[in-house]
């Protein structure tokens, strides 16, 4: 996963931290105090040493929640005293708020000291395949999206030092402290660029008393593959720098639980949990076809029946993916209420993931979780090609066989989303068309007549 | 103040621009590979090396398309494959600029360096004159790398493919790394003979998939190249699509785009500026990212739902206002795939293929020892540990259970030697015997040897091993000899004297009798303190208490005949093997007869000489030289 967002806080934190270092010693005098519901209070940081400013000027206090439009909804606290900015926080802590549709409650505050302003300009920098864009208006403000045709950009091709490029063009003689602005711009570039951000924005940053750049309001997305270079420039406080889900998307502890398992990897495990009352689950391996399998059940008008999205690929080792297949099976198999459910262990045809060790894997899980499958009314679909496909369908095959568990098998000769409509089929109580031609082999049909049939003979080869 | 632009308007915005700065793009070659091309693999993986020559073997090449393979820190060599049924030794190179240098013909360099250092090594492949295509497979490079190698490539007018990608394949010419799996696929979806159908798309996994639906409802694929997930591929679908467009051989082309990103507006334009003028079939998935309550990220670093301009919805209706032939979805994709190249054959665009036979690949080994298709005898047998499980075991006892507090070395000992778990005052014995004989002094032979060969400059093993071949039968080595001596005139009935004289008049000594600074009155506390514990420990002491016997008769001799320690580990193994209860008399036998009872000495006495051999290091000690005046020159 490449793109991170970072709160206010952060953000603020990393330029101001590394602006001495890439910008030829100049300083950026940002003054900001973090309050979570693991911090002390306001009133408790306002007695640090060098915190005392909360004391003695008037300040503001922001939501920082990686969303926007605070003002427009009436969460920005302005010009208030200690006393009034702890109160604010007090009260909204921890309470929920709906925005763009979007509900979430508001756990991270950034308080600042209040700069009033006249002036509000409008900076970003983004990330293209080429170069980097900048963009820049003095225009800047909540009205930004009103004024977004006086925004004008400049692309720095990628690798060309910005001391070599001519900002008067963007900023031009109207721009008041022109030159400390360009001197600004070219700065933020830099960290821009020496700190793997993929988007910087600023809106607005203003001017001093003294006609210096101070950013107000500022939002970052940093590259996270390029960790292993930056993860110490960085940290924030010490630590290493949060990287916060959007709003309104608390983290199951099953998605965590994944995620960490992902982290310690090369390979990739990835959980999306969308709906844990849906009745069709997906175990699909590729980061290709995981998206056209959700597509599939989407397109066929059960997307509200779509439990999770997810992928494995990578050559994932038999036991990360013995542990992914229990996650997802135990999420599929709660609350069993009778009705059927689907569980689809999808894929293309593999280039390099051995396909019969991945299924061990998941085989392991199913037996784990075999009499919750029973109850949940669980039926498994399996379609997968790939280095040792063959095998790794047969023992799906045979576990079925074993544990009495309703797993229909297919390889790379069907297309690669037809289980999807036999899921569908299933959850809906019906028996699929293309059972009766397709000699499907459920455990039953199996176990009655003790011969086993192989479902599309691609076993035989 | 705290307004921020919502991303949807910014993207709109970013997209126009984005567009019309597309007509300043390069252009990619439009041939990239041939029946001829040849790779340079930087850190090969055995697997991807071995399934590019396979599908050269069926693709009917002349030569590999492997030219040679560079792997960092290596001291170059080569590395053995199979061509066919032939063994091929491809050169294995230091650096990258060694292996061109070499290879002059090779010009793909393909990557499987990790995120961490992918970067480096591409950029060396960039520069390269001869190297024209750079493939890079890891996954997780950063941005910016990308970014840098990309610009590089650009000046140096080189393509990328990747980064995060399987690679690409042309069929029947020329197969990147592990692009299309293993070779029953390439056989099944006729990856070995040229079609008609220029394939791209991001997902590596994915464009298998489709190469077996173009084999099913087309003539198959002439060349398919998966881009990679990442937001800022090295080359792009639009890139390869126009590349389709040039050449004569592709008579359709087909894209499977996925949300995130705006390359397929690149395809957009190019069909608007009539840029495209074979028939083109687009999908682009994602269509699902509606439904999600908030913004997801897909398993690839490009796919993240999020702007209305970079959703599927929004790309596939471009791409279809364009010109493309969109499905309704992917279930659909096949379909029009068919009906489109349905056309191409009744307007004789695309003649029918006069079908290849590829030539039979021999079976691996491994794959037919795993299909159960052939047997073979193995070359070696072992019976005292297993390292396959899970667990290393010694004879048959888990290594964490080895490892647990009880467990003494002597323990082991009796794990890997004798195969069986000794009582513990047994284990407890050999464990004492290994302390007595770590060491004595820098004056016997084997500690002067380490000594000298340490000083010397040799390493550590040198030093041990120099020490250690000195034990025999006058040093350290008279254990074993001693007890079969001792065991011998026991089974024999001999008395001590007629041991002794039989011994003598045979011009023998009897081995473990006799020390050359030990005697009888100055006694050899270690032979006490063996003594001691079998008294106190073992159930017998027959073969100790005889061999003290023979010591009272050859004392009578020579003050310094005593049983030395030697000859009173041989004994009082000899007592403990056959009062512990575990061994047969023929198990004793052959135990004497294969002679391990050095092996006490053996390993005991490393202890010191790795001790001496560390000491004179350690102190920095020049060569020995023997001084002149302690050798007596007596030839005259």
């Amino acid at each position: 996963m490449a793109r991170k967002k970072l709160r206010e806080y952060s953000t603020k934190y990393i330029l101001r931290n590394n602006f001495p270092i890439y910008c030829n010693g100049d300083k950026l005098n940002l003054k900001m105090i973090q309050v979570s519901p693991t911090s002390p209070s306001l009133q408790d940081l306002a007695k640090v040493q060098d915190n005392q400013w909360l004391s003695t000027t008037k300040l503001v206090v922001k939501p920082d929640m990686l969303f926007g439009k605070r003002g427009k909804n009436g969460l920005v606290l302005l010009n208030a005293s200690l006393e009034e900015a702890d109160n604010f926080i007090k009260e909204k802590m921890n309470q929920p708020v709906e925005m763009g549709g979007k509900k979430g409650l508001v756990t991270h505050f950034i308080v600042e000291p209040f700069m009033p302003h006249d002036v509000e300009f409008y900076l970003s920098i983004t990330a293209e395949r080429d170069s980097n864009r900048i963009a820049f208006s003095n225009c800047g403000g909540i009205e930004i999206e009103e004024n977004w045709d006086k925004v004008g950009t400049l692309d720095v091709p990628y690798g060309d030092s910005i001391d070599s490029i001519n900002l008067h063009t963007l900023v031009d003689s109207s721009i008041p402290s022109r030159e400390y602005v360009i001197d600004f711009i070219k700065n933020v570039y830099k960290l821009f660029s020496e700190l793997s951000f993929h988007f910087v924005e600023m809106n607005p940053f203003t001017l001093t008393s003294q006609g210096k750049p101070y950013p107000l309001d500022a939002r970052g997305e940093v590259d996270e593959c390029a960790s292993f270079k930056c993860a110490s420039k960085w940290m924030v406080n010490g630590e290493d720098v949060e990287f916060p889900q959007p709003f309104g998307r608390g983290l199951y502890p099953e998605e965590t639980y994944v995620n960490e398992i992902d982290e310690k990897t090369g390979a990739s495990l990835k959980l999306t949990l969308l709906n844990p009352s849906g009745r069709i689950w997906a175990m699909v391996a590729g980061g290709g076809a995981s998206v056209i399998y959700a597509d599939t059940v989407a397109d066929m008008g059960y997307g509200h029946e779509l439990g999770n999205y997810g992928e494995y690929s990578g050559d994932p080792n038999e036991d990360d993916t013995y542990k992914y297949a229990c996650t997802i099976i135990s999420l599929a198999t709660r609350n069993p209420d009778s009705r059927p459910r689907a569980l689809l262990v999808g894929g293309g045809i593999a280039n390099f993931t051995d396909v019969a060790v991945t299924f061990k894997g998941i085989i392991r899980a199913i037996k784990e979780y075999k009499d919750d499958i029973i109850k949940a009314n669980i039926s498994i679909f399996v379609r997968r090609g790939g280095p040792n496909y063959q095998s790794g369908l047969s023992s799906m095959r045979d576990i079925g066989h074993k544990l009495h568990i309703p797993i229909k098998v297919y390889g790379p000769d069907v297309n690669m989303t037809s289980i999807v409509a036999m899921a569908i089929s299933h959850i809906n109580g019906e028996t699929p068309s293309t059972e009766q031609h397709s000699h499907s082999n459920t455990a039953h049909t199996n176990h009655s007549n003790g011969v086993h049939i192989n479902g599309n003979g691609i076993l035989n080869h | 103040m705290t307004g921020s632009i919502p991303s949807e308007n910014k993207q709109q915005v970013d997209n126009s621009l984005k567009t019309s700065s597309n007509n300043k793009k390069m252009t990619l070659p439009a041939r990239l590979f041939t029946k001829q091309s040849q790779a340079l693999i930087y850190n090969y993986k055995e697997a991807a090396v071995q399934r590019m020559l396979d599908f050269d073997n069926v693709s009917q090449r002349d030569t590999p398309s492997v030219a040679g393979l560079i792997h960092p820190g290596s001291d170059g060599g080569f590395y053995k494959a199979f061509f066919g049924f032939k063994e091929l030794v491809i050169p294995v190179y230091n650096t990258v600029s060694e292996a061109c240098k070499q290879n002059p013909n090779a010009d793909v360099f393909l990557n499987f360096a990790s995120h961490r250092s992918a970067y480096q090594s591409s950029l060396a492949a960039l520069k390269e004159p001869s190297i024209r295509t750079v493939v890079i497979i890891a996954e997780g490079v950063p941005e910016n790398e990308a970014r840098a190698l990309l610009s590089m490539a650009k000046k140096n007018g080189k393509v990328i493919i990747g980064p995060a990608t399987v690679g690409g394949i042309q069929a029947g010419c020329f197969k990147i790394g592990n692009t299309a799996g293993t070779i029953d696929n390439i056989l099944a979806c006729k990856l070995y003979r040229s079609g008609s159908v220029g394939f791209v798309s991001k997902s590596g996994g994915l464009s298998n998939e489709m190469y077996n639906v173009l084999s099913r409802c087309t003539d198959g694929i002439y060349e398919g190249i998966a881009i990679g997930g990442d937001s800022f591929p090295g080359s792009t679908l639009t890139d390869h699509v126009l590349r389709y467009e040039k050449l004569p051989e592709v008579k359709m082309i087909v894209v499977l785009g996925e949300l995130g990103g705006w390359d397929e507006y690149g395809i957009v334009d190019a069909l608007k500026r009539g840029e495209i003028t074979k028939p083109i079939c687009c999908w682009v998935s994602g269509t699902v990212a509606k439904i999600f309550p908030t913004e997801v990220q897909f398993g690839h670093a490009g796919a993240k739902s999020g702007g209305e301009t970079e959703s599927a919805e929004a790309k596939n209706g471009a791409l279809k206002k364009a010109g493309a032939v969109v499905p309704t979805s992917f279930e659909d994709f096949a379909n029009v795939i068919a009906e489109t190249y349905a056309k191409l054959e009744a307007s004789g665009l695309v003649k029918p293929i006069e079908e290849p036979t590829p030539p039979e690949l021999p079976l691996d080994f491994k794959t037919a020892v795993k299909a159960g298709k052939v047997r073979k005898p193995t070359s070696i047998i072992s019976t005292i540990c297993d390292d396959r499980g899970d667990e290393l075991t010694y004879n048959g006892v888990p290594i964490s259970e080895v490892c647990k507090e009880e467990y003494v070395l002597g323990d082991v000992i009796g794990l890997l030697w004798f195969k069986r778990k000794l009582p513990s005052y047994a284990s407890r014995f050999i464990e004492m015997c290994l302390k007595l004989v770590a060491d004595h002094g820098p004056c016997v032979s084997g500690a002067h040897n380490t000594i000298v060969a340490a000083r010397a400059g040799k390493d550590l093993v040198s030093s041990l091993v120099s020490g250690l071949l000195t034990i025999g039968p006058r040093f350290g080595g008279a254990i074993d000899d001693s007890a079969r001596v001792f065991k011998d005139a026991i089974d024999r009935n001999l008395t001590p004297e007629q041991l002794v004289e039989g011994m003598k008049s045979k011009g023998k000594r009897i081995p473990g009798i006799g020390h050359l600074i030990k005697s009888a009155d100055d006694i050899d506390k270690r032979v006490v303190i063996l003594k001691q514990y079998a008294k106190t420990h073992f159930s017998s002491s027959k073969y100790l208490e005889y061999a003290l016997e023979v010591e009272k008769y050859t004392l009578q001799k020579a003050n310094n005949l005593i049983l030395n320690v030697d000859g009173c580990i041989g004994v009082l193994f000899l007592d403990l093997l056959h009062s512990c209860d575990l061994f047969t008399k023929e198990e004793i036998k052959e135990i004497i007869d294969v002679g391990y009872l050095n092996g006490f000495f053996v390993v005991g006495r490393s202890i010191g000489l790795i001790g001496h051999a560390l000491d004179q290091k350690r102190m920095r000690q020049p060569l020995y030289r023997h001084p002149y005046d302690d050798v007596l020159y007596a030839s005259d």
